[in-house]
């Protein structure tokens, strides 16, 4: 496959799991802001955004209803899911022989519909309709691929892009939330701390897996240790690098060149880590130092996927 | 279409104007055309809102299936659904006969008057086409001198413009040898009748043409350099910006071959390589859809970043096909066109089948003075220019603007020529729910690898603007789907 092609459809990816972040970011904060007083608005809010990967935050203007706006509709703001759907969308467009019909025309209605005066009119009347109506068009887009796509290179780069940045943005989530809500001592839960654990969790779809696992006895270590390790759960951290590692795996198998062996050893040890380490371990340590880790990993793993399969140098590749 | 009672066809055509340009449906007299019957009975059939609401649906599938052009120098709305008519244009057995082979007996002499020229160049030792004239013709490559192409096959890929006059005559407009666009509309168009009027296309006998893109995928395989029997075939594009990147991930799509932009490749000792997941993978045939001057920095524009360094040599060494030819644009510039009738006389000793338009050239100092006095009157073009930019129109045109032309006239007069401005033929197209008459071209598509193959049909292409002579997309043009009858 092209390297440009695999680029894009990597990236595609990568944005539409964003775009899906973003609006479960956005549904569960504003349910939670009915809940808080005025006071701790602001500060709701900043932790939502730094949790989308903004640490330095958006200018607050006062009105929650103008900052929900301007993270679904700016078009210029990075993580507004006008953006990212923009930029799935041409990525998508830029492989457009790639990619079935049906994925496509899956793909660029949800770009007309999140472009069109309709969808101005529809948040006005209901948020929580119109993000979940993008919500419906990103799992019928996602649907769409798992079954009329080919599982071959171009699959398997869409799936990386999906579970390397699903893995990123719940380690950034517990890496942002972790100082507030982990830490708390066990005597201070109050019903406003439950409604958080159950924000917490429904802000990677995990509160009703979570309970079928462990009931719905909310406990912080407990929620860590499903978002980190559970092998079964999509948004867990370790079924995630599991699916990377799949991925890379078959692209490898797939293709007839020389292993990429940084790059396997790089996904191998991220598996490992996530896999030998118990909880008991990382709460008796630098629980921040081991999710600020795990991300770094990821970062450098995305890296090595561009050094191997898309910014070769011509050199290395001819000496094959 | 046998209702049983004759149908009323009157209350169809209300006001709609017949003169002596030639109308595709109706016969001077008003009555409708024999190949018309079956359709206008079917509209005059149909409830009144019912055309309006099957257009809007295809309008929706076409947005969501992103069916697009983009039109270049406005910043927003730049992608655009292709406009389209939902009415088809009918082409009978015989007036295509006559088209087929017009146009293979055209193209087969293009194709060798390139060769000539870019070999021994016997037709200017002869005095046929003046010396000048070629090898001042801005699309004429030196650098293709002495070069053997696969197949002695320059034109892999054509498109040719044909008119119809008010005598009924089809006569050719403009041969298209560089990268002819539009193949892409003329299947869409074809797959949206066949849901829009499915009962009146197979009541026809339409003469399909789906099987273009595989015909084409073998058309370039046929002339894939020697010794390569598996070869990798791909499509060049200038990238997602071009105004007709849709049709080139379509075809790519369609033909099942990977589409490529310059920076996908490489070459390294005159080889042609694509960077793919697995490492470099040689290519062999390219279709190309990038001009000459953008695809290959090191031989042609220097400043172009869409081509690939090193391509022109890997292409001179043998070792890649690329189709069409480099310098292929020198026998469709307007001027040259002007010596069609007399190549097909030379090269194959026949009469042309398919007339020229009267053209006058700049150039010769007794048409330039004819047309500066007539400029009111006649259509000026400039000969390297395609899309319908650079052109007058003379009687749509104001006096400054035929100052300006003139100007430009006498600065580069070989640059222009003239030809008289055209009645050609109208055909109904549906304008508000009602039926009006729009200007038609057709372009057919040729392909030319083994042999010569035309695809039974090609895209008309419609002036959607009242009294409109300009049938060019990026001018506000649309199309039709063309049945060619059995």
């Amino acid at each position: 496959m092209l390297s440009r092609v695999a680029d894009s459809l990597y990236w595609m990816s990568r944005y539409l799991e964003r775009a899906e972040n973003t609006v479960r970011q956005l549904d569960v904060t504003m349910g939670l802001m009915l809940d808080t007083n005025s006071a701790n608005l602001e500060a709701q809010w900043q932790r939502m955004v730094a949790a989308l990967g903004r640490p330095t935050g958006m200018t607050w203007n006062g009105s929650l209803h103008e900052m929900t706006h301007k993270l679904v509709f700016d078009q210029l703001d990075p993580s507004s899911i006008t953006f990212c759907v923009s930029a799935a969308r041409e990525n998508a467009r830029q492989v457009r022989e790639e990619i079935s019909t049906e994925q496509w025309q899956r793909l660029n209605r949800l770009f007309h519909q999140i472009h069109s005066p309709n969808a101005q009119a529809q948040f006005r009347s209901s948020v929580s309709d119109m993000l979940a109506s993008v919500v419906d068009g990103i799992y019928l887009f996602k649907g769409t691929t798992d079954t009329t796509m080919i599982h071959g290179q171009g699959w398997q780069f869409i799936r990386l892009g999906r579970y390397l940045e699903r893995a990123y943005a719940t380690a950034t989530l517990l890496e942002v939330f972790q100082p507030d809500l982990l830490q708390q001592p066990a005597e201070e839960r109050t019903g406003h701390l439950y409604l958080e654990l159950v924000g917490l969790l429904r802000r990677c779809t995990s509160f009703e897996a979570y309970c079928q696992v462990y009931t719905a006895d909310l406990s912080t270590d407990r929620i860590l240790e499903f978002l980190l390790f559970n092998r079964d759960f999509p948004h867990a951290i370790c079924y995630c690098v599991d699916g990377a590692r799949q991925a890379i795996e078959a692209i490898q198998e797939s293709g007839g060149r020389r292993a990429p062996e940084e790059l396997i050893a790089g996904i191998g040890k991220l598996h490992s880590m996530l896999i030998f380490t118990s909880i008991g371990e990382i709460l008796a340590g630098d629980s921040a130092g081991f999710l600020h880790n795990i991300r770094a990993q990821c970062l450098r793993i995305h890296e090595l996927i561009y050094r191997n399969y898309v910014q070769y140098s011509i050199q290395s590749a001819l000496a094959v | 279409m046998t209702a049983g009672h004759p149908v009323e066809l009157e209350p169809l055509f209300g006001d709609y104007p017949l003169d002596q340009a030639f109308d595709e449906m109706r016969a001077p007299g008003g009555e409708v055309r024999p190949q018309y019957r079956a359709l206008a009975e079917t509209l005059a059939a149909l409830p009144a809102d019912e055309l309006r609401r099957r257009k809007q649906s295809v309008d929706l599938a076409f947005l969501t299936q992103g069916i697009t052009f983009t039109v270049y120098g406005r910043e927003e709305g730049t992608e655009r659904i292709f406009p389209y008519d939902l009415l088809p244009r009918l082409v009978t057995a015989q007036e295509w006969d006559r088209i087929e082979r017009g146009l293979t007996q055209r193209i087969t002499a293009l194709n060798l008057f390139l060769r000539d020229v870019y070999s021994d160049a016997k037709i200017l030792a002869d005095r046929i086409i003046p010396h000048e004239l070629v090898y001042s013709c801005r699309h004429y490559r030196r650098q293709m001198r002495g070069l053997q192409v696969p197949r002695n096959v320059y034109i892999g890929v054509v498109g040719s413009d044909l008119l119809r006059l008010n005598t009924g005559e089809f006569v050719v407009l403009e041969d298209n040898l560089r990268v002819p666009s539009g193949v892409s509309y003329m299947l869409t168009n074809r797959r949206v009748m066949k849901r829009t009027f499915p009962q009146l296309f197979s009541s026809y006998g339409v003469r399909p043409i789906e099987h273009y893109p595989q015909l084409l995928l073998s058309t370039l395989r046929s002339l894939a350099p020697e010794g390569r029997p598996e070869p990798n075939i791909v499509l060049l594009t200038p990238g997602v910006f071009n105004s007709a990147y849709f049709e080139h991930t379509y075809l790519a799509r369609q033909m099942g071959i990977d589409l490529v932009e310059g920076r996908d490749l490489v070459t390294h000792d005159n080889i042609v390589y694509m960077r793919t997941t697995d490492g470099l993978k040689r290519v062999d045939v390219i279709y190309r859809r990038v001009d000459d001057d953008f695809s290959d920095p090191l031989v042609f524009r220097a400043d172009s970043s869409l081509g690939c360094p090193g391509l022109f040599n890997a292409y001179r060494a043998g070792n890649v096909t690329v189709s069409n030819a480099f310098g292929s644009g020198l026998a469709d510039d307007k001027a040259v066109y002007a010596y069609v009738p007399k190549m097909i006389r030379y090269y194959l000793n026949e009469d042309p089948i398919l007339p020229n338009v009267e053209t006058f050239l700049l150039g010769e100092e007794k048409d330039r003075k004819h047309v500066l006095a007539n400029l009111d009157k006649l259509v000026v073009k400039a000969v390297g220019e395609s899309g319908g930019y650079g052109m007058l129109i003379g009687p749509h045109s104001s006096a400054r603007q035929r100052e300006e032309f003139a100007l430009q006239i006498e600065a580069n007069p070989r640059n222009y020529i003239a030809q008289p401005t055209l009645d050609f033929s109208r055909a109904p197209c549906l304008v508000d729910g009602r039926l009006e008459p729009r200007h038609v071209d057709l372009r057919p598509y040729i392909l030319f690898g083994d042999k010569i193959n035309i695809v039974p049909g090609g895209l008309t292409r419609v002036a959607l603007e009242k009294g409109s002579l300009v049938v060019n997309s990026s001018q506000g043009g649309g199309s039709k789907d063309t049945w060619v009858l059995e």
